[in-house]
């Protein structure tokens, strides 16, 4: 916790309650240090909580023995160790994940974010950066600007920090040299304004020895700035700039306890509203007014950007969680086609094509990023051709959702960032770590210009003609399992009944519609992007298709399911264990893969993920492929 | 335009964590400790869904130590309209009558690290809110506020999840599930102040009292029970208060005269040492002691 100044004690004995008052009036100020590995990001926090007299008594005792064992600063304490709260941390003397601290001046309440300097941590700092309001980047006076001051810089001005501060550390280590100094903030400042950092201010410290952190240093007599307590304090924030954009509120959660009573909960990314604005959900469109604002002291007159409230409206309309509600007369776009800038934060590099899943406020969608334009090399700024992200990549990419989303651009020219609307992450589909984040630029034209062609023959009349349903039988499971003998025998006993079928088998349409294609995760998804969209495109000529492909990812299958009308897809599960596949080796691929001859070989060096919920199950050690083939007719034909 | 505090700040931010995870979780829980921070939780949560009933059951993860106070408040709580609260304590630390002044560590770890997982996994629950704050413990200080656990219940310091914004990330495979800290921003003032402007009700021993004690290592003890074995000692009557309560043989008391929340608000601001100095807890296992609890899958 923080503790007070001394200053403020007398009136603490005095009068709790007006010093408390005092305390709610001081505004908050979130920032992140960050820079290179050793630039002295911990020790700097450390002497800041120190010299503000946050410490308390017994951490101290725990900090001066903790020094003694893990210290890197012999018998002196090591304030590092005050921050880096993990004991991988400790005895590796590096910061590996970013620590929230408290402390208070006069004037402000602050919260610091400690963030990492490894680059292979750059995730963490990223963590960091994405809710301050502030960034102090440390340089090590000796080295200068370094890759890592400029990747971290990039990526706090990425991610809407809009205040900078150069803290030249490790002053002692140069002997308080202005040549030194200057050298490095003409550097700084040739980087600073070619990213558009516009309000920046140098600053000689040195966490060590307590040098224009709180109190100025007789050591630099040339510099005549503030110190860094007296920057952070007096710095401008943005408080009021949310409040005065346009009411958005997206919608977390309906609140319903019985038939009378139906709010919207949520937190309100931006304006004010008050009972009687008429409002829009998005992306229905649908206009209503607001009725009440609902409070568990009561319900009030008016709420503000950043408050999370319960909204009920005058109409009874359609509006569940993902949507957003909006001012009428100036309601945000809502798109599915977009260009962004993405910053990859996985091991596993991106694979454009695959399905993963996009949170963005409250909505969660499918989306599909496209290989990027270009990544961004954060040392130059260079932008250099790439077919994929890798961990810490940041480029430009399109990409496409599966339904429309509410969005605002991210970033705002001499404003604060659209946070709430502008803002996602990427989740991956299996593992659900997540694996990016992103700024949304705007939405691609053609998502608004290219409307489907309407056509009069419909889907209905086609399958009407046939006298049948649609359907998309789609055939999963390894090498070898009997998906294609199973699926030939399904077709001929349609056939039999009339049924007009069609069936799309995986080595066919390799040989042409696919031939471009190779074996890699990416293009093995692609392959099965282009076999959904045929199948689908046959479903609507009324014909039942049937798929045999490996398949091997729920996220492709899923991605396909998503393309067919409800009810008209069924995933089989051809359920043949991998030895017993292994076993029939009919076309001797097993053999090959084994020997390492085939490489990506489904069961063998790259994964398979079962179905969870497939419409049919068969196992094929139970039944033949006859019983599977009647099993699957049965179904078909036994649907409503 | 009505400027919003730093308190109106942080609750709105716990409300909308709240809401997030009853949004996406399949069955969250609250843990229920029945200390202040519990207590600012459960009313953060009744303003986050009110007019609704709370969305999810409090989970009492007891250790049958906490002081006799606790157990009133708790039961108060439990009996009023609207809260479903559950009760669970290990049956193996029962049957063997674990207890903290004969079993030194294995007490926290059977009752409270084993009881809490067993909990979870009887009634399934996959994400749990707990009260803890990041200006509490140095490796709380480096959680998200989405804590991944594995199907085994432990915390992967090194690889947690990136949380960007106010964007939480709750999914999950089955089995897996989330700790969820509403609270990971707030002060131990901030949470004095909010109980302050907002009346919430709390264990009178937070409040200065006269209690008999003793001192042992260096803590001042409560003689809350018959249970507590004195070893020649004679309990003495002091005027003391507690900063943190869990279990009354384990939770240091200070000597106070604080009667309000003004007065502990005061007392505390003018402390030389830190709320979790009185816990014994945290001390067990030397300097790493609270994360390495968190990996084997503690709160």
């Amino acid at each position: 916790m923080s503790r007070p100044l001394e200053s403020d004690q007398d009136l603490i004995r005095r009068d709790v309650r007006a010093w408390l008052a005092e305390q709610e009036r001081k505004e908050l100020l979130r920032f992140i240090t960050c820079g290179s590995v050793d630039d002295g990001k911990s020790t700097l926090i450390g002497r800041l909580l120190y010299e503000s007299k946050q410490i308390f008594d017994d951490q101290l005792e725990a900090l001066e023995s903790d020094s003694k064992r893990h210290g890197t600063q012999g018998a002196k304490i090591d304030f590092a160790l005050l921050v880096d709260g993990l004991s991988a941390e400790r005895e590796q003397g590096i910061t590996i994940d970013v620590a929230y601290r408290f402390f208070t001046s006069a004037r402000r309440k602050f919260i610091v974010a400690d963030t990492p300097g490894h680059e292979q941590y750059t995730r963490n700092m990223v963590t960091g950066a994405s809710t301050a309001d502030l960034a102090v980047l440390l340089v090590d006076a000796r080295k200068g600007v370094l890759t890592q001051t400029r990747r971290h810089s990039y990526l706090a001005k990425l991610v809407g920090i809009r205040q900078f501060v150069l803290a030249v550390n490790k002053m002692d280590l140069v002997d308080y040299d202005q040549a030194a100094f200057d050298s490095i903030c003409t550097d700084y400042c040739a980087f600073a304004e070619q990213i558009g950092i516009e309000h920046w201010a140098a600053i000689p410290v040195s966490g060590l020895g307590g040098d224009n952190i709180m109190s100025r240093s007789d050591a630099t007599a040339w510099y005549s700035g503030p110190t860094l307590l007296e920057h952070l304090d007096s710095v401008p924030i943005d408080v009021t700039s949310d409040a005065e954009k346009p009411f958005r509120m997206p919608v977390q959660w309906v609140n319903r306890p019985n038939q009378n009573f139906r709010g919207f909960s949520g937190q309100m990314a931006s304006g004010s509203i008050a009972p009687g604005a008429e409002v829009r959900v998005l992306p229905s469109g649908r206009t209503t007014r607001i009725d009440r604002i609902v409070t568990m002291d009561g319900n009030q007159d008016e709420a503000v950007a950043g408050q999370s409230v319960t909204l009920t409206f005058a109409d009874e309309i359609d509006c569940s969680r993902g949507d957003v509600i909006a001012l009428a007369s100036d309601p945000p776009e809502a798109a599915d086609q977009f260009e962004a800038t993405i910053v990859w934060m996985a091991d596993e590099e991106l694979l454009p094509g695959r399905g993963y899943w996009l949170k963005l406020g409250t909505q969660t969608v499918t989306a599909m990023i496209q290989e990027p334009k270009y990544e961004i090399n954060v040392n130059t700024l260079e932008h250099l051709a790439a077919k994929t992200l890798g961990l810490n990549g940041i480029g430009v990419a399109e990409l496409a959702t599966d339904r429309e989303i509410v969005f605002e651009p991210y970033a705002v020219e001499g404003a604060s960032p659209n946070k709430a609307l502008g803002g996602f992450i990427l989740i991956d589909k299996l593992s659900n770590t997540t694996v990016a984040c992103g700024m949304l630029h705007f939405a691609l034209r053609r998502a608004l210009n290219i409307h489907r062609q309407h056509l009069d023959v419909s889907r209905e009349t086609h399958a009407h003609l046939k006298g049948q349903k649609p359907a998309v039988l789609w055939f999963t499971g390894l090498s070898g399992a009997g998906k294609s003998t199973i699926a030939n025998l399904v077709e001929k006993k349609l056939a039999a009944r009339g049924r007009h079928t069609f069936l799309l088998d995986g080595d066919n349409i390799r040989h042409g519609l696919n031939r471009d294609l190779g074996f890699t995760e990416a293009d093995r998804i692609e392959n099965i992007r282009r076999v959904g969209e045929v199948a689908r495109l046959m479903s609507d000529a009324g014909l039942i298709v049937l798929t045999a492909f490996i398949s091997p990812f729920r996220a492709e299958r899923h991605m396909v399911r998503r393309m067919v009308p409800e009810g008209e897809f069924f995933e089989i599960f051809v359920d043949t264990p991998l030895a017993e596949a292994e076993k029939r080796d009919v076309k001797g691929l097993y053999a090959k893969a084994r020997s390492g001859e085939l490489k990506n070989f489904t069961g063998i060096d790259s994964p398979y993920e079962p179905p969870e919920h497939a419409e049919i199950h068969i196992d094929t050690t139970a039944l033949s492929a006859d019983e599977a083939a009647d099993l699957i007719v049965e179904k078909l034909v036994g649907r409503r | 335009m009505r400027a919003l505090t730093h308190l109106d700040r942080l609750e709105a931010e716990s409300i909308h964590i709240l809401r997030e995870t009853v949004a996406e979780a399949d069955r969250p829980v609250m843990l229920y400790s029945i200390g202040k921070d519990s207590a600012v939780m459960l009313h953060l949560a009744k303003k986050a869904f009110f007019p609704s009933p709370l969305p999810f059951p409090l989970l009492h993860v007891d250790t049958t130590w906490k002081f006799r106070d606790m157990y009133a408040l708790r039961d108060k709580v439990g009996g009023e309209a609207g809260t479903e609260l559950l009760v669970y304590k290990n049956p193996e630390a029962e049957r063997q009558a674990i207890n903290p002044f004969d079993h030194g560590p294995l007490h926290t770890d059977m009752w409270k690290t084993e009881g809490l997982k067993q909990a979870l996994d009887k009634y399934g629950f996959d994400a749990a809110f707990g009260g803890a704050r990041r200006d509490e413990e140095k490796s709380r200080a480096k959680e998200r506020v989405f804590s991944f656990r594995d199907r085994k219940h432990r915390w992967d310091p090194k690889r947690q999840r990136p949380e960007l914004w106010s964007l939480y990330n709750v999914r999950k495979n089955k089995g897996e599930s989330m700790r969820v800290f509403p609270l990971s921003n707030w002060t131990e003032l901030d949470v004095w102040q909010y109980i302050m402007r907002e009346r919430i009700e709390i264990v009178p021993l937070y409040f200065a009292a006269e209690r008999p004690t003793v001192e042992r290592d260096g803590l001042l003890l409560m003689v809350d029970d018959e249970r507590f074995p004195l070893d020649g000692e004679k309990p003495v009557m002091r005027k003391v208060r507690f900063r943190t309560l869990g279990c009354y043989p384990l939770s240091g008391a200070v000597e106070s005269e604080a009667a309000t929340v003004e007065d502990i608000v005061a007392e505390m601001l003018l402390t030389k040492t830190s709320e979790r100095q009185g816990r014994a807890i945290d001390k067990d296992g030397g300097s790493a002691s609270m994360e390495k609890k968190k990996q084997e899958g503690y709160f």
